[in-house]
């Protein structure tokens, strides 16, 4: 196993370092924050032990953009479960790793933290040259952070690739769980209509979405639920979904249960639609089958553009 | 200062010397079985664990009778020593020997009990920032249990003082040399008209013992808040 060109294990070399000498930052799922030091001697725990040349010398900014500056001189026992994790995450990243490993960041928060917190793992991504390694369950974090996808079951490797053609793949949306399923396509935001409602481009045509704060020309990530996605034969009219895109059948994938997966061509991108068996079956979907989608919901998240 | 005779000050005070460097001397071995009690598993972990308890059920007469056979002036440890000019028996030293052996099994009880109370993910996640096991033990393991660890040492100290088996078995009762509290009290107890200088030495033994559990409960009960507060 290799780290920028380094080893960092490898058992025929007998290369196997102790944890503290792998320089890897690990963020936990409950925070493990120091109870006996303050929010600022928790942070700096780590870096004072990083070798001197690896110092990070954005402390400042790093306090800056976790919101934590008021925090420093408190105890980790009287914060809140989000304030936690976001001076663990300052912690790990100013230990100056060479690879940031998030098991589960959060998992133990509610979803007001969840919305909370997410947003700093895409600025992570987005503004530091780290590789992260994101552990998740839940395919929503993926769909926003990843940009490859490793998917494992029952300890084994299910299927990798770049996030998109992963979580469009309908076998490995099936391991993932089929409530959860959904594809990810790219797109780039065309205008913002006075009714409050914008026009994103994706390669197969226009999608009119509830306007979120992102500027003309941004890039922004489309996650579509497959349970969101209907399938029709004919261009459907007087109906109240916005957005219909002509598609091509590209692979069925039957599960144990009355539902199946649909991996459909959209332009360039691949869209997943969860119907019913038997709707496969009336419509006589097959691989090739020219369709029309029908997408009720879709939610949105910023694009690392670069 | 009119309250007590020079004899029975003389009591008290080699008490307090006693229990000190009692207390003092046996803090970092205990620290260091508590410890490896509490995280460590080895062939024999059972028989070390015995030992350490061996002076809390053994008949403290026996434990003092075994501390003048090895630490006598022929015995195994007592002669080399001698020879350096480190003599045992029969000095205060000796009861300070005596006395941190008794009190060894309540002072590694409680760190143990203090090292188990702190959570092995945060040591981990030390490691993960870059501290050595050493450094881990230093900054995390170590202030996290303290107050367990100074409850522990103010117990071993209230326990020194009280000593009486071993002590006079191994270094008698010499007046001014030996003489602890416990030792003075038996003494006056057993000359007429001692009665008055025992009950005040007595008033003063539970004095030391009630501010000393009073003390510890205070500390144990921090320490508790704190790892409660992860």
């Amino acid at each position: 196993m290799r780290l920028n060109g380094e080893p960092l294990f490898d058992l025929s070399a007998g290369v196997w370092p102790a944890v503290h000498r792998r320089r890897i930052g690990y963020i936990f799922q409950e925070g493990r924050l120091f109870p006996h030091l303050s929010v600022a001697g928790n942070l700096d725990y780590g870096a004072r032990l990083a070798p001197k040349e690896a110092r990070r010398s954005d402390r400042d900014r790093i306090i800056e953009m976790l919101g934590i500056g008021p925090l420093l001189t408190r105890r980790p026992g009287t914060l809140s479960g989000g304030e936690k994790q976001r001076v663990a995450i300052g912690r790990a990243l100013l230990s100056a790793p060479r690879l940031l490993l998030a098991d589960e960041p959060l998992a133990s928060l509610d979803e007001a933290r969840k919305a909370e917190i997410l947003p700093l793992f895409e600025q992570l991504r987005d503004e530091f040259d780290l590789p992260i390694l994101y552990v998740s369950h839940a395919p929503a974090e993926v769909a926003r952070l990843a940009t490859s996808v490793v998917v494992m079951r029952e300890g084994r490797v299910a299927g990798c690739g770049p996030v998109a053609d992963v979580l469009s793949d309908p076998a490995i949306a099936a391991v993932m769980g089929v409530r959860e399923a959904g594809a990810l396509v790219i797109g780039r935001v065309l205008d913002h209509a006075a009714d409050g409602l914008m026009s994103v481009t994706i390669s197969g045509g226009t999608l009119h979405l509830p306007g979120i704060a992102a500027r003309q020309g941004a890039l922004l990530r489309i996650r579509i639920e497959a349970q969101d996605v209907m399938l029709a034969l004919k261009p459907p009219e007087a109906i109240s979904s916005l957005n219909v895109l002509p598609a091509v059948v590209e692979a069925l994938h039957e599960g144990q249960g009355p539902g199946c997966l649909v991996r459909l061509r959209v332009g360039e991108d691949a869209l997943l639609s969860r119907i019913t068996r038997r709707s496969a079956d009336a419509l006589k979907l097959t691989p090739g089958t020219a369709c029309h989608t029908v997408v009720k919901s879709v939610s949105v998240a910023p694009q690392d553009i670069g | 200062m009119s309250i007590l005779g020079p004899e029975e000050w003389a009591a008290v005070l080699l008490s307090l010397r006693v229990a000190f460097w009692a207390t003092l001397a046996s803090l970092p071995l205990a620290v260091l079985v508590a410890y490896v009690l509490a995280r460590k598993d080895f062939p024999g972990k059972q028989i070390l664990n015995a030992l350490v308890h061996l002076p809390l059920i053994l008949p403290p007469v026996v434990t003092g009778y075994l501390l003048l056979l090895a630490f006598g002036s022929r015995g195994f440890f007592g002669e080399p020593l001698a020879a350096l000019g480190i003599v045992f028996a029969f000095r205060w030293t000796g009861a300070a020997l005596a006395a941190a052996i008794m009190a060894f099994p309540l002072i590694v009880r409680a760190i143990r009990l203090s090292f188990e109370a702190v959570d092995p993910k945060l040591e981990q996640a030390a490691g993960t920032l870059g501290a050595s096991p050493l450094r881990v033990f230093a900054t995390i393991t170590l202030p996290m249990a303290l107050p367990g660890v100074l409850a522990g040492a103010v117990l071993a100290f209230a326990k020194a003082m009280g000593e009486f088996g071993a002590t006079i078995t191994f270094v008698s009762n010499i007046p001014g040399e030996t003489q602890t509290l416990p030792t003075a009290i038996y003494a006056f107890l057993q000359v007429p008209g001692g009665d008055a200088s025992a009950l005040r030495l007595v008033m003063i033994a539970i004095a030391i013992a009630f501010a000393a559990l009073i003390l510890s409960e205070a500390l144990a009960r921090r320490l508790t808040a704190r790892a409660g507060a992860s």
